[in-house]
């Protein structure tokens, strides 16, 4: 199955500060924390308090719906603070590092050599089941259920992506293992989903047992949700699971040493970055010393943002790396007035439409900051969102049957083939600044406490 | 810096219409003249971190813009008939004439945007929202497909009319049924006929009938064409330049052109609409002619359909309406199509409306959601029918 699919609707938004392919060791950050947000529907419950002492590995707390999901600590050290926000809700498990890193045994062994039962349970044992995402609703995956296929995307399409050919560079082996072990949750097929002319891979070559495919065309061409759609559409009923690639590497690898090993490479990228680069780091760190003498200094604060400007959380300059988030994006903040902006022939305003002067340079590296550009509209335009949205679905009926909270719609109109990410396109460009990935949420939350 | 001025001068004055301030309850209009000067300064906080740049203000401006021909064109039309009607013979493009037509058009403009903003600043504020830009458009389409005579007071009635019971009645932008200039048009259509039809509207004194010349007739192309008078028409160039009676913004063909390829360029119309209205026309006219026999109106070549009456304003500005047209892509096709076809089936063949664009828009609008509704029903069954055919193996 080689054949290229080209992804026709979409948008390439080309940020300044792409991080240069280069890996540089972080300095150490002090504290590395574990935030149960990060993990949508989970209810954490504690398993440690402050001032317990940890291992690498060692659980911190569990999910109260599905106990054998565990969240581990990614350093040996003290757990410094439980950090909670509204309501008691618990927001970060901070872990204070100790100098030397000791590792909870995991089992060692070719998973090839494994049963699935086998597998399941290292990788909970390790926390990385975390990883493993479901869909429909994008939530972590229920263990001990199989899912119809696993898809993996190779390669990140967003602004300022990660390049994970140069992130696994030297993990062919751990992702080989990866992929291994994920080939026996499933009956069906291990799919991999790659960037046209990535022929010549390193990392991704000579991988067995795996239907690889080949995609081109703009963002969103690297969501796993879009490839999806493209090679094996989901169904009512039917259960697929996504794994980001650093992750299957990191699942390999507990299987080849025998414990977790949580090297993490994060691109560190945005406009506000003096020296964008990759760090090599460790999972869960403070972001502090990635952003340690790497900032532009000047009027404009920055948003520092765990993942990606589409998708992702803003963390603060004191905050730390999100679970799932292989790239740290720095823009600055966009809190001006402009005299008559609206009116202004906009040289420098980005825009996929062609109402501003902008599209006079299609080659230009763009400098956008986090002014909103307008307030919120009800539904005016249409058109708008279908041509950044390459999925036979029709997006502006799908939310607003989430707004009617009609069930049945939302089913009929695909529900179940999206989350968020998939939808943050329509977001961007919408003229009348709605909410779409907040409304899908919502949508996908109504319909997840309806099935159980 | 002027703009640092002025900023901190709106910040200075704003306290008091803030939320629980003195002035509070003016606090939607206070908005709607502060984001007019400046674009605010609220920051993405949930979802995406960036945004396009663009804004509904811009939006609506874009579409005002491309009014702007037909509206400076409509202005030296207005001048130049009633100084043929009058006797006094000035070329089209003179200053004499345009400020004629100015004078007439200007007022009307007022009229529409001081009652339908006033209205919908009351609203906003009521409901404690921001005021919507969608009156921005409405308030300049509505003087274009107006008789220049219409008085002043009728045209406050049909912009009260339409902004109440065509817009807020339903909740507001983008909730209305029915194309708003369109409610607003055909709300004096038949509470008052007399002014929006016949051979005296079109031409700027000719009511009245003061000075005017014996003899000369006000009749526009399709009245003309409806009454059988083909010799009368005017050549197809004129009616194509736009050198011809009507209401003030209809005329010319040229001059709708230039703002359709704004609306175009910039993505902001459905390009889709307008080519399946002209396609619908045409094949209408095609008919026409073909199963026409003697009658002289059927006979009108197919084609220049399209460059008499209200139908390339109608078909480029108001059937593209977003709120009131089809909102599907294949839906917008389909939607078009009946609008241009029906259109000129109602000018030709129903002697009540001489004519028909307006009536077969208004008519699509109804039928817009009937036809959206088709289009996810196809969707939805291509969807179910994709289970059907998974097998039982697993892919």
């Amino acid at each position: 199955m080689s054949k290229v699919i080209k992804i026709k609707r979409g948008l390439d938004i080309k940020l300044k500060g792409s991080a240069e392919k280069v890996i540089v060791d972080a300095g150490q950050s002090g504290f590395y924390a574990v935030k149960p947000p990060d993990f949508l529907g989970i209810t954490p419950k504690l398993l440690v308090k402050p001032g317990r002492e940890v291992k690498t590995g060692t659980p911190l707390f569990y999910d109260k719906h599905q106990p054998s999901v565990l969240f581990v600590s990614p350093v040996t050290g003290t757990v410094s603070a439980v950090n909670r926000g509204a309501r008691r809700r618990i927001l970060e498990v901070v872990v204070q590092v100790a100098d030397s890193q000791v590792y909870e045994p995991l089992r060692k062994a070719d998973p090839r050599g494994l049963s699935s039962e086998e597998i399941t349970e290292q990788i909970l044992h390790a926390g990385l089941w975390p990883a493993i995402i479901q869909r429909p609703y994008g939530i972590i995956a229920e263990p001990g259920t199989r899912p119809r296929s696993v898809f993996i995307s190779g390669f990140d399409s967003v602004p300022l992506g990660p390049d994970y050919e140069l992130i696994l560079r030297d993990e062919k082996d751990s992702f080989a293992a990866g992929i291994e072990a994920l080939k026996k949750l499933t009956d069906g097929s291990v799919h991999l989903g790659l960037p046209a002319g990535a022929t010549a891979s390193k990392v991704y070559d000579r991988l067995e047992g795996v239907s690889v495919h080949y995609f081109t065309g703009p963002h969103p061409a690297g969501n796993v949700g879009i490839q999806i759609h493209h090679v094996a559409p989901i169904n009512k009923g039917e259960v697929v699971w996504t794994v980001s690639p650093q992750h299957v590497a990191l699942i390999g690898r507990t299987f080849l040493l025998g414990h977790l090993d949580p090297t993490w490479i994060v691109a560190v990228a945005g406009s506000m970055i003096s020296r964008p680069r990759y760090f090599r780091t460790l999972m869960g760190t403070g972001v502090q010393p990635l952003l340690h003498k790497n900032l532009r200094e000047g009027e404009v604060s920055p948003r520092v943002i765990s993942g990606n400007v589409l998708t992702g959380t803003s963390v603060g300059t004191e905050g730390y790396l999100g679970f799932y988030d292989s790239l740290l994006s720095v823009i600055p903040e966009g809190d001006h007035y402009e005299l008559f902006g609206w009116a202004m022939p906009g040289l420098k305003k980005f825009s996929a439409s062609r109402a501003f002067f902008s599209y006079l340079q299609p080659r230009r590296e763009w400098d956008l900051d986090t002014n909103l550009h307008g307030g919120q509209r009800a539904f005016v335009l249409s058109g708008q969102y279908e041509k950044v949205l390459p999925m036979d679905i029709l997006p502006v009926q799908l939310l607003k049957s989430i707004l009617a909270e009609d069930i049945d719609k939302m089913e009929q109109l695909g529900i179940y083939e999206v989350v968020e990410e998939d939808m943050a396109l329509c977001e961007f460009v919408c003229t009348s600044k709605i909410e779409v990935q907040e409304i899908l949420r919502q949508g996908l939350d109504i319909l997840r406490k309806e099935m159980s | 810096m002027k703009a640092n001025h002025l900023r901190k001068l709106v910040d200075r004055i704003k306290p008091p219409f803030e939320k629980g301030g003195k002035l509070g309850m003016f606090l939607s209009t206070f908005e709607a003249f502060e984001t007019f000067l400046f674009t605010p300064k609220t920051v993405t906080v949930k979802g995406t971190h960036i945004r396009d740049s663009i804004d509904m203000k811009r939006t609506m401006g874009i579409v005002v813009l491309a009014t702007l021909p037909a509206l400076i064109f409509g202005m030296l039309n207005v001048g130049y008939w009633h100084y043929q009607a009058v006797g006094e013979l000035v070329p089209f493009w003179s200053w004499q004439g345009v400020w004629f037509g100015f004078l007439k058009v200007f007022p009307i403009i007022v009229v529409s945007y001081v009652v339908g903003l006033g209205i919908e600043f009351g609203v906003a504020q009521v409901r404690g929202h921001e005021v919507n830009e969608g009156y921005l458009v409405t308030g300049m389409l509505i003087p274009l497909i107006l008789p220049v005579d219409t008085p002043l007071w009728m045209v406050a009635l049909a912009v009260a009319f339409t902004v109440v019971f065509g817009k807020e009645v339903f909740g507001g932008t983008g909730m209305n049924i029915f194309n708003p200039a369109l409610l607003a048009r055909v709300f004096l259509f038949f509470a008052f006929p007399a002014y929006m039809s016949g051979d005296r509207v079109w031409i700027a004194g000719m009511i009245k009938g003061h000075g005017i010349v014996d003899g000369f007739s006000g009749a526009t192309p399709l009245a003309e064409a409806a009454a059988h008078h083909i010799d009368k028409m005017p050549g197809a160039m004129d009616m194509f330049l736009g050198i011809t009676p009507g209401s003030i913004g209809e005329t010319s063909t040229v001059a709708i052109l230039i703002g359709a390829a704004i609306l175009i360029y910039t993505g902001i119309a459905s390009w889709k609409i307008m080519i399946s209205g002209i396609a619908g026309a045409l094949l209408m006219g095609g008919l026409l002619n073909i199963f026409g026999g003697d009658n002289p109106y059927f006979a009108i070549p197919f084609w220049q359909h399209l460059i008499m009456g209200g139908f390339a304003f109608g078909i480029v500005f108001m059937a593209t309406d977003p709120v009131s047209a089809a909102q599907t892509e294949k839906g917008k096709w389909i939607y078009g199509f009946l609008v241009g076809f029906m259109a000129i089936l109602i000018r030709v063949l129903n002697p009540a409306f001489p004519e028909g664009v307006m009536l077969a828009i208004l008519l699509m609008n109804v039928f817009a959601p009937l036809i959206d509704h088709y289009v996810v029903q196809a969707n939805i069954r291509r969807r179910l029918k994709r289970v059907k055919t998974v097998t039982p193996m697993k892919s």
